[in-house]
């Protein structure tokens, strides 16, 4: 069976970012980008079913400016057989990026979706689930642990109170956490082998889907600075400080 | 954002199995931090981070990538294979080798009845490094290796060195080893050892040294009687022979050098053997324990990591007959053919200086901005208050110009080293027998002056490191002192900087009248008009710096040339000042077409401003309070002999 796991370019997790002096987002140029670590836990999580001899075939899909082709290569050196670039330079939203998807499933027609259950750039959480919408398809999202068997799939799930297992039909849409795996380093050989493997580019408009976007950006604003701390001699007034000052009690 | 309360609990638990198994990939990702410092572009949880922009600026942008694509087997050699190579070799640095390399000085390798155990975490971090593939970098295709030229295996080198020099030796020795059977082994040995010391399953040791056979190789003893079969039997004492035993892997092959029973005197008498540790049946499974053994280990300074081994072969010679060893190419030829890659083994060690100056000085940056002490002499960035009464230490001058020095020095070596790689990789692999000839020239002239000049500067780095922490760089605790231990080892190893001189001042530069060395300076010349003509104050104030430096070079290579046919002594006595000076001036060349870069790149706004902007600063401060250094290093060389010979012995 084929599995299609979309990866997202975000700015790299170690870099601190700068709001934009025009407040119209945050400073990417010439700044560290790197493959959004939840989308990294899906393509390992492809791979260990690859290995495991469930899945046969695994496609990354990217969707974005041409530089993606990176991230791409990072998930082929990763295990991924071959990559997709769905190339824009347009701004995306998880609504036109799950329509793209969903495209594209039809294209490839993958028993399983594999999604990161958000990017770390813009934290919307809502790709996967839109896109088992679009579909019609099971989801299970937050996967802390995945069994593919009898065309289902078992997935125990990290929810607040704790952990849920659910069994889902195949074709279906999984969404991973933190805990799900440990993604592999790439290995030196894969990393050379990674830059002959198929990579196709195609663009939105090639697909028949509108990626205007919904929602408008007012301004990015920096958090508000930290004040300073203050000591207090005891708890009593610790307790009143947070009842009558900061409100929160 | 979207956090909830078991995300933060996760968060939690997995910064402590971080912490805990500093062998767990996972770093704690999603954590973005809030430090004080605005400036501050990138930050990361661990203690070391490879300069990535440091070296993909230089690889692509100032040396030139594309000259080592166009190189035959160097096609695919290019920018979209080379960054995910750094960046993947980062991951492993940062997140398997660095964590463990204070951990592997403390406990260090432990000695017990002719076994070897390594520290903690290092033969697992072994197995990920040579699983990943990384021992096979720049290993022979023929053998499983991917062929890599040095261009790129000296940065993923830099950066292993970097997180762990300790561990990086044994790889360092195993490529040496794997160079020497590749070039001169039998189609036997070849055949039998190369594979698995490609892929890392094995390690390869050099034997060179002996108890009274140090720098000169030419008192060697250890002996070898051929057999009927064509093997030899191998006795004698072997010291200072890195990982000569360890606990990493089922066998270890050593190349050793010996005489064969009847050979002449001298260095014309010496031949290379290869003994494995193990035997290897035909199949090329293990068969029976070979005849050598490592007896101890040193108790060093640095490097506790890495066993440095006393190996003993032919201790059983009586039922042995020594240790089974097979002759390496043509007997009597040993030091001829360890001196062939002696180039790349030197380039290695000059290497370790700039990984160990890179790691001091990240080391040092992070207390400097920590460190809060004493009033501010110049004016600070309003964050830290309406005139505060202690600030973070890194704006004081005297440790900006600690910094800057560590800094200048770090960036000036590895540009060196960088160019003499590509250099190297033209000399061997081009089809230009005139471009092949020059370079092998250039090679010559830059290796010792890199290894004698990079380790040097990479222990008066490490040596600044400590200052910066002042009283707690004393203090193990803090980790800085490491660095200048280990740093101390690399101007003494592979030749020590006495030996290096001696060879660039004699063998390099006397025997020839200094014609590479001049065709050097000429080049180097050719940039002091763009200097002059940059539209930037700095590049303009470091042109004048480059221009006195370069004259010095001149002045003192005439020296040397006209000097060293009559009065060898006379130059060998100021040797490690033209050594200096050399490595000083050619390093100033490399600062000035870095910057020059620099300046193109800022003035079309392409790149990170603030990097290209150090970079220049970086460039400018080389000049004021490095490259003013030139005038006493040739002073001391031209005017200093005296003092040196006419001292007598009795006087001491």
């Amino acid at each position: 069976m084929k599995i299609l796991v979309p990866v997202k370019r975000v700015v790299d997790y170690n870099v601190k970012v700068r709001v934009k002096a025009d407040q119209t987002g945050v400073e990417i140029a010439n700044v560290k980008m790197s493959m959004n670590p939840f989308d990294e836990i899906a393509i390992e999580e492809a791979v260990k079913l690859k290995e495991a001899g469930v899945v046969t075939e695994i496609i990354a899909v990217s969707i974005g400016v041409t530089q993606c082709q990176e991230t791409l290569r990072t998930a082929l050196a990763m295990g991924a057989d071959r990559a997709i670039l769905v190339e824009t330079t347009a701004e995306i939203q998880p609504l036109a990026v799950a329509k793209l998807l969903k495209a594209i499933v039809a294209n490839e027609t993958p028993q399983l979706v594999i999604l990161g259950k958000q990017a770390i750039d813009d934290d919307s959480n809502q790709t996967g689930q839109m896109l088992a919408a679009l579909l019609n398809w099971p989801q299970a999202t937050f996967a802390s642990k995945v069994t593919i068997a009898n065309g289902e799939a078992e997935v125990m799930r990290e929810i607040d109170g704790g952990m849920e297992t659910v069994a889902i039909k195949l074709p279906a849409i999984i969404t991973t956490d933190l805990r799900l795996n440990t993604p592999r380093y790439a290995t030196l050989p894969n990393i050379m082998k990674a830059k002959k493997k198929q990579l196709d580019i195609i663009t939105p408009e090639s697909m028949g889907v509108d990626v205007t976007p919904r929602l408008k950006t007012l301004k990015v604003v920096e958090p508000a600075k930290r004040k300073g701390g203050i000591m207090v001699p005891d708890v009593a007034t610790l307790v009143e400080k947070l009842r009558n000052e900061a409100k929160v009690i | 954002m979207g956090w909830n309360a078991g995300e933060k609990a996760a968060l939690n638990a997995i910064t402590l199995r971080k912490i805990r198994l500093p062998n767990a990939k996972m770093s704690c990702a999603f954590v973005k931090f809030n430090t004080p410092q605005p400036q501050r572009e990138e930050t990361t949880m661990s203690d070391y981070a490879a300069p990535l922009k440091d070296i993909s600026f230089l690889l692509r942008d100032v040396i030139g990538l594309d000259q080592i694509t166009k190189l035959p087997g160097c096609e695919e050699v290019t920018d979209d294979l080379v960054t995910p190579i750094l960046e993947e070799a980062a991951k492993l640095a940062t997140n398997v080798l660095a964590p463990i390399n204070r951990s592997g000085d403390t406990e260090g390798a432990k000695w017990s009845a002719g076994n070897v155990t390594t520290p903690a975490g290092f033969r697992e971090a072994y197995k990920q490094y040579s699983e990943g593939g990384w021992s096979a970098l720049a290993g022979p295709t023929d053998f499983g290796g991917q062929g890599l030229p040095h261009s790129v295996s000296i940065p993923v080198s830099e950066i292993i060195g970097s997180a762990n020099m300790a561990f990086k030796l044994c790889p360092l020795l195993t490529n040496g080893a794997v160079e020497a059977l590749a070039q001169h082994g039998s189609q036997y040995v070849k055949e039998t050892f190369l594979p698995k010391m490609v892929s890392g399953q094995w390690t390869g040791t050099m034997n060179l040294t002996e108890p009274q056979a140090g720098s000169d190789l030419a008192l060697v003893r250890s002996k070898a009687i051929p057999q009927s079969d064509g093997t030899y039997k191998i006795s004698g004492t072997k010291i200072f022979i890195t990982y000569g035993e360890h606990d990493f892997t089922d066998n270890i092959i050593h190349l050793v050098l010996a005489r064969i029973e009847g050979a002449p005197e001298g260095v014309k008498g010496i031949s290379l053997f290869v003994v494995p540790k193990n035997m290897v049946n035909k199949d090329g499974t293990l068969g029976a324990r070979n005849d050598v053994k490592c007896v101890s280990i040193e108790h060093k300074l640095g490097i506790h990591a890495s066993p440095t081994c006393v190996m003993m072969y032919g201790e059983d010679s009586v039922t042995t007959g020594g240790a089974t060893g097979y002759v390496v190419g043509e007997p009597n030829r040993g030091l001829e053919y360890m001196f062939v890659m002696m180039n790349a083994a030197r380039l290695g060690v000059g290497l370790e200086g700039v990984s160990i100056a890179e790691r001091s000085y990240q080391h040092a940056l992070v207390w400097a901005r920590e460190r809060v002490q004493g009033r501010p002499t110049t004016p600070v960035p309003a964050y830290l208050g309406d005139k505060p009464k202690s600030v973070p230490i890194i704006f004081h001058p005297d440790v900006k110009r600690m910094l800057l020095t560590m800094r200048a020095y770090t960036e000036a070596t590895r540009a060196l080293i960088y160019w003499t790689a590509s250099c190297l990789d033209i000399a061997e692999k081009s089809n230009d027998a005139h471009e092949k000839q020059t370079h092998q020239a250039l090679v010559d002239l830059m290796i010792p002056i890199v290894k004698g000049w990079s380790t040097e500067v990479g222990i008066d780095v490490a040596s600044l490191g400590i200052q910066v922490h002042g009283g707690m760089g004393f203090v193990e605790e803090t980790g800085a002192a490491q660095y200048y231990r280990d740093a101390r080892i690399s101007t003494i190893y592979e030749g020590t900087t006495g030996i290096q001189a001696i060879d660039l001042v004699g063998r390099k530069v006397g025997r020839e009248g200094g014609a590479t060395a001049f065709a050097l300076i000429k080049e180097m010349e050719n940039v002091l008009p763009l200097l002059d003509s940059a539209n930037d104050v700095n590049l303009k104030a470091f042109g004048r710096a480059l221009t006195a430096g370069l004259k010095e070079f001149k002045r003192a290579t005439e020296w040397t040339a006209l000097t060293f046919p009559a009065n060898q002594g006379a130059v060998n006595a100021g040797a490690v000042h033209y050594l200096k000076l050399a490595g000083t001036v050619c390093g100033g060349w490399m600062m000035a077409r870095a910057a020059l870069v620099a300046a193109k790149q800022l003035a079309c706004n392409d790149g990170d401003a603030d990097f290209l902007k150090a970079k220049i600063m970086t460039t400018r401060f080389y000049g004021d309070h490095i490259l003013t250094l030139a005038t006493g290093f040739a002073d001391a060389l031209v005017t200093g002999a005296e003092s040196v010979l006419q001292m007598e012995e009795a006087y001491f």
